[in-house]
């Protein structure tokens, strides 16, 4: 059998099943109910650890005004 | 960050890839397929770079706390893989001779048309699609202080979109050597991509709910809702584009420009501005960008310019499309080449107008982080001050203007 032929065969049935099982398997791992918690904590991981920094008098975060030199317009 | 001082190879390594790819260009070293012009030495050079990119990235997600991987960092590792999958096969070459620029591809004919537009639509599928889409699902969560709207959604988004962009590249290719189960196939596939784009698009900006006030406060929410929706008109006009009779008119016109630059400077641009202003304060450890003023003329100057910019190209465009297929009563074309190039001469002034708004808005950013980079605070009045109330209260003793 012509390679072409052979491979053709292979992704036309066997690594298409296999490709569509997988995708159908993503919308289960997505709807799937037990996993709701594993998703919110997911979708919480950005907005986690922002740690206030400037929230305190803190002199690295307090902007250098030129206020001195006059106020600078911009 | 995995990799140490493999970060600053990837960084120098990145940058020496583009001046060789630009020294490429001006002394005419090129293998002529579009995206990927540079020649056979550029390309191994990119590999090493890409697979040391791949490696910082891989060991970074390894060596992680969290147990989840965020969404984000999903489309970031399938934008690098696919990429380098895609530059491996597309530059697939033999070098004439090891002294030379010159190299023979080893594909050949429809073969090589094909794997070119494989590797052209995924390119931009991959590198301005998903690795933006994981900048959008970091930078829209964090400005507007709120998770995504829904991660199930961004799970089937990720994964839909990664098994459809893959079969759509035949769509550069209708009415060309393809057989046409090829490029139909690149068509259907272009048409279903419309609804995981828009299912991300949707994705983020419902993560505003219940913030839509912070497009009229915050100028960075405003970068992202218009990349946003540039991102949904883009992914809407490129299937429709891709469908054969809409391609007969504007395959090879300025109609294809339009759409490419609204999608750049639309979509991916307009997500780098917010993403410069979220993370320049934040970088240099200021309280916020100097001018909030100066965000709010980058902004507008941006989006007059991406609609004179895409609306002269729609014009344009069609026109050259309409002009090339007319023909008279004898079945002879009517119009020269050339006399679709003067017919499209005043579109060409508004394009340049669009382009020089879009730049000046780009100079003002630089400006506007310079001034905070060097660590200014603008002195605001509070309105109070500037308009006195109409009761008798004596005006401010010092003016600040």
């Amino acid at each position: 059998m012509e390679t072409y032929t052979l491979l053709r065969e292979f992704a036309d049935s066997w690594f298409l099943i296999a490709m569509f099982t997988f995708f159908i398997g993503t919308w289960i791992f997505a709807f799937g109910p037990s996993l709701t918690p594993a998703r919110d904590e997911a979708a919480s991981i950005p907005l986690r650890d922002d740690t206030a920094k400037c929230a305190e008098t803190c002199e690295n975060c307090a902007p250098k005004t030129d206020v001195k030199k006059g106020a600078h317009h911009g | 960050m995995f990799g140490g001082n493999l970060v600053w190879f990837v960084f120098w390594g990145y940058q020496l890839f583009i001046v060789l790819a630009a020294t490429g260009y001006l002394l005419g070293a090129t293998q002529s397929k579009e995206y990927a012009e540079p020649e056979w030495y550029v390309d191994i050079w990119l590999t090493i770079v890409w697979v040391a990119y791949l490696i910082v990235f891989l060991g970074t997600i390894i060596k992680r706390k969290e147990r989840h991987i965020y969404v984000a960092n999903w489309f970031f590792l399938a934008f690098i893989i696919t990429v380098a999958m895609l530059h491996i096969v597309n530059n697939l070459a033999v070098p004439v001779s090891i002294w030379g620029s010159k190299s023979v591809q080893l594909f050949s004919g429809v073969q090589d048309a094909m794997t070119q537009w494989w590797y052209g639509h995924n390119a931009v599928g991959f590198f301005l699609t998903a690795g933006f889409l994981g900048m959008m699902y970091y930078f829209v969560p964090k400005q507007a202080n709120r998770p995504v709207y829904s991660y199930k959604l961004s799970i089937v988004h990720f994964w839909a979109l990664i098994f459809l962009y893959i079969w759509a590249g035949p769509h550069h290719l209708h009415y060309t050597a393809l057989p046409d189960w090829a490029s139909t196939l690149g068509m259907v596939f272009s048409v279903i991509l419309w609804m995981p784009s828009w299912a991300g698009m949707m994705n983020g900006l419902m993560t505003l709910n219940g913030a839509w006030d912070k497009i009229r406060t915050d100028p960075i929410i405003r970068f992202l809702v218009a990349s946003l929706a540039f991102y949904g008109m883009a992914t809407f006009e490129g299937p429709m584009m891709s469908i054969r009779a809409v391609n007969s008119l504007s395959h090879y016109t300025d109609w294809t420009v339009g759409h490419v630059h609204s999608g750049a400077l639309g979509w991916n641009g307009m997500i780098i501005f917010a993403m410069i202003y979220f993370l320049t304060p934040r970088l240099w450890n200021r309280g916020s960008m100097y001018s909030t003023s100066a965000m709010n003329w980058h902004f507008w100057l941006a989006m007059i310019g991406i609609v004179l910019y895409a609306s002269s190209m729609w014009v344009s465009g069609i026109m050259e499309g309409l002009m090339w297929r007319e023909v008279d009563d004898q079945g002879f074309l009517v119009n020269s080449f050339a006399d679709t190039v003067s017919a499209k001469f005043p579109m060409y002034v508004v394009r340049g107008l669009g382009g020089v708004l879009y730049l000046a808005g780009a100079g003002i950013m630089c400006w506007n982080m310079w001034m905070t980079i060097r660590g200014y605070a603008r002195v605001t009045q509070p309105i109070s001050a500037v308009t006195p109330p109409a009761i008798d209260t004596p005006a401010p003793a010092t003016p600040a203007e």
